[in-house]
């Protein structure tokens, strides 16, 4: 099953069959695991890596360093799930260290980012404090170097 | 001025590569899919490029002593302690070579006498036969066949065997049928070494590329590990084929002649690329498991693909190479290999290029990305339906 995920997680496109021939197993045994992995949302979704920019979209991404004071008996998840059901929120992590969670919100400019953070986020009870750091520049985005210059070197033919 | 006759007569007679001849098609057609490699896909693993540039930052830029870096060679020696059970000497049991190629060479230099016979199962990586020529040996070809899955027996060396044998000179995982020897047919081996007291060299460059079952060190079969020269590197499981790291492991005397040799004409290999190996056995099983496992699931891929063809083709078990036989099509291996060149763009080796008894197959190296082997596939595909 390991396996079956780790292909899946690199390339949602390879088809029932092709697993089955890579795996070794049966197609229906493949398929039917496939099912199970999502009904049990061990498979949350199958996505596709975009690169934005190339696309020629402007979009600003913001990672925010979020202090709160954490609630009685619901602890973090209270305040963290007021924050992840915006749609403007991308992802969001409990943290160790100098604060608690981390957000990382998503919009079409600066001032729709700000203005989220200023009006949305930071009056949300419970946040203390928020630092916001602008995305500048993506190396790399799920494993996967968005720019990647290491070609085929290698001879066509050799011994 | 003849020119050519001033060559020595030993290299005159030494025929060109086929592989290097069909190269030379090959190499300026654009569009072509390549299953003629016999090298990794991957580019070496990150860390042990990394720790190459570190090496260099510090200043690792001197010679090595002639026997390489003592910290390679005692890895080495755990490395072998560890998975096959086997101890050497790192000290005296050890000689890092610049890639097995010069390792190959400086062996069969090191034992062999004018006209000491050298059996060789066949189809083989094409520069066994050469180094034993240039040895001044006779290599003596043992031709397997695909009945057998390419395994040599004990009865087809029996048959070949003459008082001036000298060694038995053994691939497995096998280059360029991807055939390996399982440990009880080795046993047969061992027992024939013992019988005719020859010294066995076995190149093992491929042992971690196996895909079923665990590869079997010849030097681990008891009493081998005295009469055997084994040798292995980094270039295939660690992909570091141009890092040209190689070594051998035997005993004393052995690795004494050899060094000799090495001192006088290599001095010593690379110190940066011995700096990464290290690196690559300290911290580079996870690496290499990953590629084995993707390496294998081509495999199958591909077995699975020349079966849909109609291609006959056993299942090779080892290194990253499937060896189809394309005798229904009534080509031969040369015709094969170019008709489909020119017909659908995809290159592969003509068996022959690997001795007489590869005529009737091709070598098909599955060290390429799934999508290209899936295309591959489907135009040979295309291509053998013009033919049956
Ligand atoms: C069977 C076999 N032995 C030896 C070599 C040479 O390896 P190295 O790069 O270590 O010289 C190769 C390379 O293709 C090979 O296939």
């Amino acid at each position: 099953m390991i396996e079956l995920l780790e292909l899946l997680e690199k390339d949602p496109t390879l088809t029932v069959e092709q697993l089955a021939v890579m795996l070794g197993k049966p197609q229906a045994e493949i398929a039917a695991e496939i099912k199970r992995l999502e009904t049990e949302k061990i498979i949350v979704k199958f996505q596709a890596v975009v690169n934005w920019e190339k696309a020629g979209v402007d979009r600003v991404t913001a990672i925010i360093d979020v202090k709160i004071t954490p609630q009685r008996e619901v602890g973090f998840d209270a305040i963290a799930e007021r924050i992840y059901r915006f749609p403007e929120v991308r992802s969001l992590y409990l943290m160790s260290g100098a604060f608690d969670l981390m957000v990382m919100v998503e919009g079409k400019n600066l001032k729709e980012v700000s203005r989220f953070v200023s009006t949305k986020l930071s009056t949300i009870e419970g946040v203390v404090s928020t630092t916001t750091h602008f995305m500048l520049k993506m190396y790399k985005e799920s494993g996967v170097i968005l720019d990647d210059k290491e070609d085929d070197r290698r001879l066509v033919v050799s011994p | 001025m003849n020119w050519s006759e001033r060559i020595s007569p030993t290299v005159n007679a030494i025929p060109p590569s086929g592989i290097r001849r069909f190269f030379d098609i090959v190499a300026d057609m654009k569009g072509v899919i390549s299953l003629g490699v016999g090298e990794p896909d991957f580019v070496t693993p990150w860390h042990i490029r990394e720790s190459c540039v570190y090496g260099l930052q510090q200043g690792y830029t001197a010679y090595t002593s002639n026997h390489g870096l003592l910290e390679l060679r005692q890895e080495i020696a755990q490395r072998f302690q560890h998975e096959y059970g086997v101890t050497y000497d790192p000290r005296s049991e050890a000689l890092i070579t610049v890639g097995v190629s010069e390792a190959l060479d400086l062996a069969l230099r090191a034992i062999l006498n004018p006209g000491d016979e050298v059996l060789i199962p066949e189809p083989c990586y094409v520069s066994y036969t050469a180094c034993v020529l240039l040895a001044g040996g006779t290599p003596v070809t043992v031709p397997t066949t695909m009945d057998n899955e390419f395994r040599v027996t004990t009865a087809q060396l029996e048959a070949l065997v003459t008082p001036r044998t000298k060694a038995l000179l053994i691939g497995y995982p096998n280059n360029p049928t991807g055939a390996i020897m399982p440990k009880d047919e080795l046993e047969a081996v061992a027992a024939f070494a013992e019988k005719h007291d020859l010294i066995v060299i076995s190149d093992e460059i491929y042992g971690d590329l196996t895909y079923s079952g665990k590869h079997t060190c010849f030097s681990s079969l008891p009493g081998m590990r005295e009469r055997t020269i084994l040798l292995n590197g980094f270039s295939k499981a660690y992909a570091m084929t141009g890092w040209r790291i190689g070594y051998a492991l035997a005993n004393p005397v052995f690795i004494a002649a050899m060094t000799k040799i090495h001192q006088y004409t290599m001095l010593c290999a690379p110190i940066t690329a011995q700096v990464a190996a290290i690196e690559a056995l300290k911290n580079g099983q996870c690496n290499m498991q990953k590629m084995v496992d993707e390496y294998n699931r081509r495999r199958r891929i591909m077995v699975d693909g020349f079966n849909k063809i109609g291609l006959k083709c056993f299942e090779p078990k080892g290194a990253f190479y499937i060896f189809p036989s394309i005798k229904e099509t009534g080509l031969t291996s040369l015709q094969f290999a170019e008709e489909l060149l020119t017909q659908e763009k995809v290159a592969l080796v003509p068996g022959d290029a690997f001795g007489a008894s590869g005529e009737g197959f091709v070598r098909c190296s599955y060290a390429s990305s799934t999508a290209n082997l899936t295309e591959a596939l489907e135009r040979i595909g295309r291509f053998v339906k013009r033919y049956l």
